[in-house]
């Protein structure tokens, strides 16, 4: 982005943030019907982000709903210091993590939860399948992606799903997870590549296969 | 001059896709992408995954998800109001 377009983003950026900051107010003065408009560009993200962290629907339906119904009532506690999207998403996490932490025990088997920059093989680009169809092709990348994502731990997994995802910046993603930016980073490598450990052979660059559509689309990259 | 390690550009891989390396690093990189096919292709398929986890089209929100939220949040924020 050059010189411009980077003023030109923030002031788009701030614009958006006062209009918000004047719907809080209105909302803690009464017109709490207002709160409904308010979330609603950021709806589809939290339950994105509660679907990555926990890979259960209804459990992820639900923390968004908890998450937002929490934001409402601590509403007078938001006092603009970060973005509204940011504190509603560090809402969000919160109440995914809680929700992990009850199902701990059942589940949690990661490869890895070490925060120390470990040794790191990546995958060995080898086979790969071929499935005609796109639509197929989706279904079946999903559910090997949630599977990837349910192998590593929650902290690595929620920075794939604040930046990658999200197209949040480190700044933001640090802020909502509630961490420093140098360990968003070194969090955000470590998930990246044991992603790209577990889905290697599915993410070789060619231009038939699973991610053949994708490739495609991205004009072979 | 010496090229650096594989493992060295893992390291850096992320930095690289993101474009937080220095301007020196990033050469140092280039220059043992452009023999190492190896690094190549773990860059490629690093590249893909992250194509990959951010369309839109990978996680898909639920059939009345939004009408669903705002129904429970309604009944909140009534319930909150009844016992004020």
């Amino acid at each position: 982005m050059d010189q411009q377009g980077g003023m030109e983003a923030a002031g788009a950026a701030a614009e958006h943030s006062a209009r918000e900051a004047a719907i809080i107010a209105r909302i803690l003065g009464g017109e709490r019907e207002l709160f409904h408009e308010l979330i609603r560009p950021y709806e589809r993200g939290l339950y994105l982000a509660a679907y990555g962290m926990l890979q259960q629907q209804e459990d992820a339906e639900d923390v968004a709903q908890e998450a937002v119904i929490k934001a409402f009532k601590a509403l007078a506690s938001f006092r603009g210091e970060s973005k509204f999207s940011t504190w509603l998403m560090s809402i969000t996490l919160n109440e995914a993590r809680g929700r992990l932490r009850k199902h701990a025990g059942e589940q949690l088997d990661f490869l890895s939860d070490s925060e120390e920059e470990g040794d790191y093989t990546p995958s060995v680009l080898a086979d790969w399948r071929y499935i005609p169809s796109e639509e197929l092709e989706r279904q079946e990348l999903r559910r090997q992606l949630q599977q990837a994502m349910a192998k590593i731990p929650p902290e690595h997994r929620e920075m794939i799903i604040l930046r990658d995802v999200r197209g949040m910046t480190t700044a933001e993603a640090a802020e909502a997870a509630g961490c420093s930016e140098a360990l968003a980073k070194v969090r955000l490598h470590r998930a990246r590549m044991a992603m790209q450990k577990l889905l290697a052979p599915q993410l070789a660059p060619r231009q038939t296969g699973l991610l053949g559509w994708l490739n495609r689309k991205a004009g072979g990259r | 001059m010496r090229s650096m390690q594989c493992k060295h550009v893992w390291e850096q891989v992320s930095g690289y896709i993101d474009g937080t390396v220095s301007p020196e690093l990033r050469q140092e990189i280039e220059r043992h992408l452009a023999h190492c096919r190896y690094c190549s292709a773990v860059l490629d398929s690093t590249r893909n995954l992250l194509v990959l986890v951010g369309d839109a089209r990978t996680f898909e929100v639920p059939v009345g998800f939004g009408e669903r939220l705002h129904k429970r949040l309604q009944q909140s924020m009534d319930a909150l109001e009844a016992g004020e």
